[in-house]
């Protein structure tokens, strides 16, 4: 409130400072904001992170190579098959090690049902944030099926450890395939009404359109990268453009936001992005059980894994975008430096610039549709 | 673009400022001066056919024995789809560089990163704090001589193995 209307009104606001989190429930995990807010209006918010460093960066100097994909389970609870698999890229691509073919399609099959799980957690509980309860349960019913599946996949249902240097763990058995083809049926209806429940609600809507909003320059800047960087309208998808694994010779489309109910970048396009990308996956799915050749899961690595000194990054396409894995060898049998780069780490730090004149319900809408996860951000 | 032209355009614009370049890696790198980081990456970025619009990665890495720590850049470009690495040497004992913040604003928590894991000074930034450890943490972890301090804030950070415990 300005000087005028205060003295004409005799109300007035202070500034006030309020710490949110780190035990809040919108914070998906342990972080924390300090927030200085004039009534409901909020001035700044700064984020606080590191609650959960668990110098996962660190251990990978002391363990070996093949004993350091466990760990990168941890990186990110919800999304551990990508992280699986960004190291065993890099692992590969340094020492030059081809996976077998089976195995790459075991790799994508398992991957697409773990972006799944991880879609729908971030829709799920971003309906959760803004008020609406129920289709939180619907996204986790659908969830708990895929991590049934994951756990006849690979024995786990949240830290896989499946994705191996050369390959995976163990092969996708026959029966199991019929059971993810089953479990599609299902799945793609329920798109549809989740869409009737959440995405078409008009409240929902309202919340969302034009709050929040990312310009293409400013997640170029800040270098968003996933979902958040297509919904500001950037098509750019690593499955597609630095392709990896089998992704060339399968059919996908790359959503981006549309703006359809707001302006271009704003929290619903970010949201919308997402919702697209989990029938995109089932497409691809459904492509990979039908081509899945026959023949090993996984190439003769040596149990002693030593690759010549050098160093390379590689990135793959997690349900948070672009992770990049940097390593670096020496020749022995431990990596002499793992550094993981995390889509939540660089949306964490726009949320500072983008808070500024939001209302305090609004910090929630924009956290949820950053789909930022603490264990990701600190590491 | 071909990363060895990259690197004969960049040097064309900082004479004498850059050097070292490996071709023949997996990710092309080249080595720049610590003082001439932000006009490199200005150029690289704002340069009509380099267009590097984002940093992808800011990391640092601790060679002890050569005593130096090397801060390295990825560049990528969605526009053109080429990247190249950047690599600054900087003296072990008296890390400083200059800060990239200006060209990309995603430098500011990357470089709080390096800062708190690695202690390298970026000079002008704008909020140099630790990021993941607490305020009052003693030394930098990931360098390859760290030592964890016994105790913090009265609480011991070792622990007794497990498995002696059990076999007794």
């Amino acid at each position: 409130m300005d000087g005028t209307a205060q003295a004409q009104s005799g109300f007035f606001t202070e500034e006030m400072t309020i710490s949110v989190g780190p035990q809040h429930p919108s914070t998906h995990g342990v972080l924390r904001f300090v927030v200085k807010t004039d009534g409901e209006v909020i001035g700044e918010a700064i984020p606080d992170v590191g609650y959960l460093h668990r110098s996962i960066e660190k251990i990978g100097e002391k363990v070996t190579w093949h004993g350091y994909v466990p760990y990168t389970d941890r990186a990110d609870y919800l999304a551990a098959m990508f992280a699986n698999q960004g190291f065993c890229l890099a692992a590969e691509k340094l020492s030059g090690i081809e996976v077998t073919r089976r195995g790459e399609f075991c790799r994508v099959i398992a991957c697409e049902l773990n972006r799944l799980a991880s879609h729908l957690i971030s829709v799920g509980t971003f309906g959760q944030d803004i008020g609406a309860m129920t289709p939180f349960v619907h996204a986790l019913r659908e969830r708990e099926t895929i991590n049934n599946l994951m756990e006849e996949i690979c024995g786990a249902r949240l830290t896989y450890n499946y994705i191996r240097i050369g390959g995976v763990g163990y092969d996708i058995l026959p029966e199991t395939c019929a059971r993810i083809t089953e479990f599609l049926d299902h799945f793609e209806p329920i798109v549809d009404e989740f869409n009737r429940l959440l995405s078409g609600n008009k409240i929902f809507i309202e919340r969302l359109a034009g709050v929040a909003v990312i310009t293409k320059e400013d997640a170029l800047a800040y270098n968003l990268v996933g979902p958040n960087l297509r919904g500001s309208g950037i098509k750019w998808d690593i499955r597609r453009d630095i392709p990896y694994s089998i992704y060339p010779e399968l059919d996908f489309e790359v959503p981006i936001g549309t703006a359809q109910v707001g302006t271009l970048g704003d929290s619903y396009d970010r949201y919308w992005v997402r919702i697209c990308e989990m029938r995109e996956s089932v497409k691809i799915l459904r492509q990979c059980l039908e081509m899945m050749p026959k023949g090993p899961a996984i190439a003769k690595v040596p149990r002693k894994f030593k690759p010549a000194a050098g160093e390379c990054y590689a990135r793959v396409e997690a349900p948070r975008g672009d992770m990049g894995f940097y390593v670096v060898a020496d020749g022995s049998e431990y990596p002499y430096r793992v550094r993981i780069r995390t889509g939540s780490y660089t949306a964490m730090s726009i949320i500072d610039k983008l808070s500024k004149g939001l209302m305090i319900a609004d910090l929630v809408a924009l956290i949820g549709s950053l789909d930022v996860d603490a264990p990701e951000i600190d590491r | 673009m071909e990363a060895r032209e990259i690197y004969a355009r960049l040097e064309r614009q900082l004479a004498g400022k850059v050097s070292d370049f490996k071709g023949e890696v997996k990710e092309p790198y080249l080595t720049v001066a610590a003082d001439a980081i932000v006009a490199a990456c200005r150029f690289l970025r704002d340069d009509a056919d380099l267009r590097f619009e984002v940093l992808s990665d800011l990391t640092a890495l601790d060679w002890p024995k050569e005593e130096k720590i090397q801060v390295v850049y990825h560049l990528f470009s969605y526009s053109q789809n080429h990247q190249i690495v950047l690599k600054v040497d900087l003296p072990r004992d008296n890390p400083k560089v200059v800060t990239v913040e200006s060209v990309w604003k995603v430098a500011n928590w990357l470089e709080r990163e390096v800062y708190d894991l690695f202690g390298v000074i970026f000079e002008g930034h704008s909020d140099l704090r630790r990021i993941m450890l607490p305020e009052d943490w003693v030394g930098y972890p990931l360098r390859k001589d760290y030592v964890e301090q016994e105790e913090y804030d009265g609480i011991s950070t070792q622990r007794a193995p497990l498995v002696e415990k059990l076999l007794r």
